[in-house]
């Protein structure tokens, strides 16, 4: 894994597929690559309701990328520092050597450059301190991006906010003298909720 | 250099406001306005810089040469292309007279000057495309309130329990009431989901019904009956706000749940379930009015019926519930001017094309008109004949149902002039094309977004346009001066109209810099709900017993008439719309092509096996209208008797070589027939017989 985290907040997501076109549209790809896909699983009945998974599925920035193991000219590289993988276009032959080595399908192929392209969680973007594509213009903002430690794992967080709320809940109907439900103290704490805060 | 331009989308007809980064006159990123939308934006929004690089849009003034629809074009300059098209306008209007020319858009920023066009030419017929979709959600709103529904919003962030029939809101997705919803939800809100089949939205809801196809009436009935009942209303409200409530109680009567059971699938137990728990959450309820859900004959009464059910929660003019949008003078600003409010303009006069507002149509807006009124005026030159069409940004021949019809309908006119950025079906059969630039390209006139919180948006131009086109405004001032009607455009630049839209308003250009937007109101302006409602009615109450509706000789109660279904064989077609894109205009962007290249037709496993139709397979679709190709999605999610496709497929165009030929178009399917009072098409009416492809 690379030094950030991709985290997709599933039960949020609506399937729109924007964060496709958010990044091809930056990157400026041709139809054709897809750096990431929103993979739809279902619908299946649970209970009465037709519900619908969503996978998000980018670069996984390997901690021993087959790609770069098997790209011959060193073009695919795994940063030091931060352990992004990527592409570098001025090496790049066309061999497609990564897109045979990577088994997500992570390395796609751009027909007008004749070169292999691939998510790089926008590290341009990353470096000057803005949010990978993708996350940055998400429809229902269930994307979030950054360091382990700085992006809150908002399914837990809402998981804990139900508890919290139903702890509460549970105190006020019991009888007087019975015994008392703690409300659940939050394991980490957190600077700010991005679903809460933004 | 760098520079951060706010401007609003127009890849769809939301108009969501949006940021555009642009770098040496590139654009480099568009991102939702961080200030309404976290920087958020739909696929058709990031597709923009696609359409803008198209070379398959719309890029020069062309004129026909071949036959209608060959494809036959000469490319001529601006002056041609205007003084060819002045010329055939002013041949119609001398000829026939001026009501022979119509004007057919999609509602946009610049709607009020293609009004002021065709009232200063003399003509009543300026239609949008309005009632194709919504035209009876129209009525019925001003049938009760005297509003019409775009005179109203939804206040999602704060509801506690909304009810969408049909209305796929997590699919043909609108950005705002998305996320705010999903807010809502996060603090407990519910959704109730009530569609013919499963979509997204049905995924995210909390209680989903498949209904049969055609009888949300009869639900909404037994809602009410429930509701009545067992006085689960707001009282207080209902008594001061309402009249005719008696009436409706006894109307509503037989409608017992156990008879809406029969009707729609839906177990009567489920029913008083649902009146009882919008009972206890009222008004913070909404029962959605728009926009799909049952589309048939007698679409009105189901669309009352919902703006019934949210007058008896109370949630009219209610926090958490629907708000009557109020404007600059409310917020205490002086009016917004539009082109339109010129005092020597001449008022419409004479009847429409369409009937709206006449003898037809007496109680549709006249305002929209009825689109699906063209082609048969046009055929049975019923009320008189056209000779001339205006079309701008809309495309009535793959919007209208039965494209065979409307086809035969635009042959008989003298001149088809269409102002547009793609080639569209109606396009593709034009004598004249004059190409818009896109929204990138140029400034619009200011939007005035009345609502809660009233604001002006405006939407500027990023970069200089890339091909030869022109924006609106400019297009129609020249027509204009060439028509000799130039004085009802007394601007040289788009600076002068928003100076015209401003001069009483108290704001000013440099208003917008900052965020984009000039907010109105701090906080949402709510009237009174003791004494302070102001409804448009003549009893200036909520009329169930509506005043339009029984002086005009229609029903206020329609009694319910049972829904046939499909004989052996035969399915009801239905349509909806899909998350990636708008009606029928973006099929061919290369990104969105690329997300979803076409439609397939949804069909109950049950049903399919029984035809002998494996999921994937092609398959032939025939009505007694038309006839459609593609593939077969074989789902247990669709109601037996309905099969669904998606809208703005199987395109004939050849220069829109990306989506050419792929997939079916419902319009090629569908009859036209209109809903006998808000004239909504009923899109929902066409059966259809369905077999492999050989
Ligand atoms: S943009 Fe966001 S909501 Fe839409 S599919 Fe992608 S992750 Fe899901
Ligand atoms: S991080 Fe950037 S490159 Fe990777 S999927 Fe998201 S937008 Fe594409």
């Amino acid at each position: 894994m690379s030094d950030y985290y991709l985290f997709h907040d599933s039960a949020k997501c609506i399937g729109c597929m924007s964060c496709e076109v958010h990044c091809k549209e930056n990157k400026r790809l041709p139809p054709g690559p897809r750096l990431c896909r929103i993979e739809t699983i279902g619908p299946k009945w649970v209970g009465n309701i037709p519900k619908v998974d969503f996978v998000f599925m980018p670069c996984y920035h390997c901690d021993r990328p087959w790609c770069v193991a098997a790209c011959p000219t060193g073009a695919m590289q795994k940063r030091t520092g931060d352990g992004i993988v990527f592409v570098d276009h001025n090496l790049c032959v066309g061999c497609k050597a990564c897109m045979r080595a990577c088994p997500w399908g992570a390395p796609q192929w751009d027909p007008e450059k004749g070169k292999a392209v691939k998510c790089d969680y926008c590290l341009d973007r990353v470096d000057q301190g803005l949010e990978p594509a993708c996350v940055a213009k998400c429809v229902t903002k269930c994307l979030h991006f950054g360091k382990p430690e700085e992006v809150v794992d908002a399914r837990r967080m809402r998981h804990a906010r139900a508890m919290a709320a139903m702890a509460t809940e549970v105190t006020l109907r019991q009888p007087v003298n019975g015994p008392k439900a703690k409300p659940m103290k939050p394991k980490r704490k957190q600077a700010q909720d991005p679903v809460e805060g933004s | 250099m760098r520079k951060d331009i706010y401007s609003i989308c127009f890849m769809c007809t939301v108009r969501c406001p949006i940021k555009v980064t642009v770098e040496d006159g590139a654009v480099k990123w568009v991102e939702g306005n961080p200030h309404q939308l976290k920087g958020a934006l739909c696929a058709k929004g990031s597709a923009g810089t696609a359409l803008l690089n198209d070379t398959e849009r719309l890029r020069y003034p062309m004129i026909r040469e071949g036959a209608r629809g060959e494809g036959k074009w000469k490319r001529v300059s601006w002056d041609q292309a205007l003084d060819y098209a002045a010329q055939k306008l002013k041949a119609a209007v001398d000829h026939y007279g001026p009501q022979t020319v119509a004007f057919g858009e999609r509602q946009n920023l610049n709607t009020h000057l293609s009004k002021t066009f065709m009232r200063a030419l003399g003509s009543p017929n300026h239609f949008t495309h309005d009632a194709l979709c919504k035209g009876s959600v129209n009525t019925a709103f001003r049938t009760l309130t005297g509003y019409t529904d775009a005179e109203v919003a939804v206040d999602w962030v704060n509801t506690k329990h909304v009810i969408l029939y049909g209305r796929n809101l997590f699919e043909s997705l609108e950005l705002k009431p998305i996320q705010a919803l999903l807010e809502a939800k996060d603090k407990g809100a519910r959704i109730t989901y009530i569609d013919i089949r499963s979509t997204i939205t049905a995924s995210h809801a909390d209680r989903f019904w498949m209904i049969r196809p055609g009888t949300d009436l009869a639900l909404n009935y037994a809602l009410i009956h429930v509701i009545l009942r067992d006085n689960l209303y707001d009282e207080e409200y209902v008594n001061r706000w309402v009249t005719g409530l008696t009436e409706l109680r006894a109307f509503v009567e037989p409608y017992t749940p156990e008879w809406a059971e029969e009707e729609t699938g839906i177990p009567a137990g489920e029913i008083v379930a649902l009146a009882r728990e919008v009972g206890g959450e009222k008004p913070q309820v909404i029962f959605h009015y728009g926009y799909r859900g049952a589309s048939h004959l007698d679409e009105i009464y189901f669309r009352r019926s919902l703006v019934i059910l949210n007058a008896l929660m109370g949630s009219i003019e209610s926090k958490g519930g629907l708000i009557i949008k109020k404007g600059p003078k409310d917020a205490g600003f002086g009016s917004f001017g539009k082109l339109v409010d010129q005092k020597d303009l001449p008022k419409p006069k004479g009847e429409r094309f369409d009937g709206a507002g006449g003898s037809r149509f007496p109680i549709a807006d006249p305002a929209h008109g009825v689109a699906a009124m063209l082609p048969l005026a046009i055929l049975n030159e019923d009320p008189y004949p056209l000779k001339a069409l205006i079309i701008h940004r809309f495309d009535p021949m793959l919007s209208i149902p039965d494209y065979n019809q409307n086809k035969k309908a635009l042959d008989k006119l003298d001149l088809i002039l269409t102002i547009d950025i793609n080639f569209s079906e109606t396009a593709w059969y034009s004598d004249v094309i004059l190409p818009e630039s896109i929204y990138l390209e140029r400034s619009d006139s200011i939007q005035m977004a009345a609502g809660p919180k009233p604001a002006l948006y405006m939407r500027r131009q990023c970069i200089p346009p890339r091909y030869d086109t022109k924006p609106f405004w400019e297009i129609i001032r020249e027509l204009a001066r060439r028509l000799d009607l130039g004085r009802f455009f007394p601007y040289d630049s788009i600076e002068d109209i928003w100076d015209l839209q401003l001069k009483d308003m108290g704001v000013s250009i440099k208003d917008f810099e900052a965020k984009g937007f000039v907010s109105l109101a701090k906080n949402p302006i709510l009237w009174d709900r003791k004494e302070g409602l102001k409804f448009k009615t003549p009893s200036g109450k909520i009329e169930f017993v509506s005043s339009l509706m029984e002086q005009n000789g229609f029903l206020s109660f329609l009694p319910y008439k049972s829904v046939t279904p499909p004989p052996e064989g035969e399915f009801r077609l239905t349509v909806g719309r899909s998350a990636v894109h708008t009606h029928v205009s973006t099929q061919n962007n290369p990104y969105l092509n690329e997300l979803l290249p076409e439609n397939v037709l949804w069909l109950n496993t049950e049903e399919a096996s029984r035809l002998g139709i494996a999921d994937g397979q092609y398959v032939e679709v025939h009505s007694d209208h038309g006839f459609g190709r593609l593939k077969a999605l074989v789902t247990d999610f669709i109601h037996p008797e309905a099969v669904f496709m998606l809208h703005g497929f199987g395109r004939q165009v050849p220069a829109t070589t990306r989506c050419y030929g792929k997939g079916a178009s419902d319009t090629a399917l569908q009859e036209n027939v209109s809903d006998v009072i808000g004239g909504s098409p009923g899109l929902h009416e066409t059966f259809v017989r369905v077999r492999p492809a050989s």
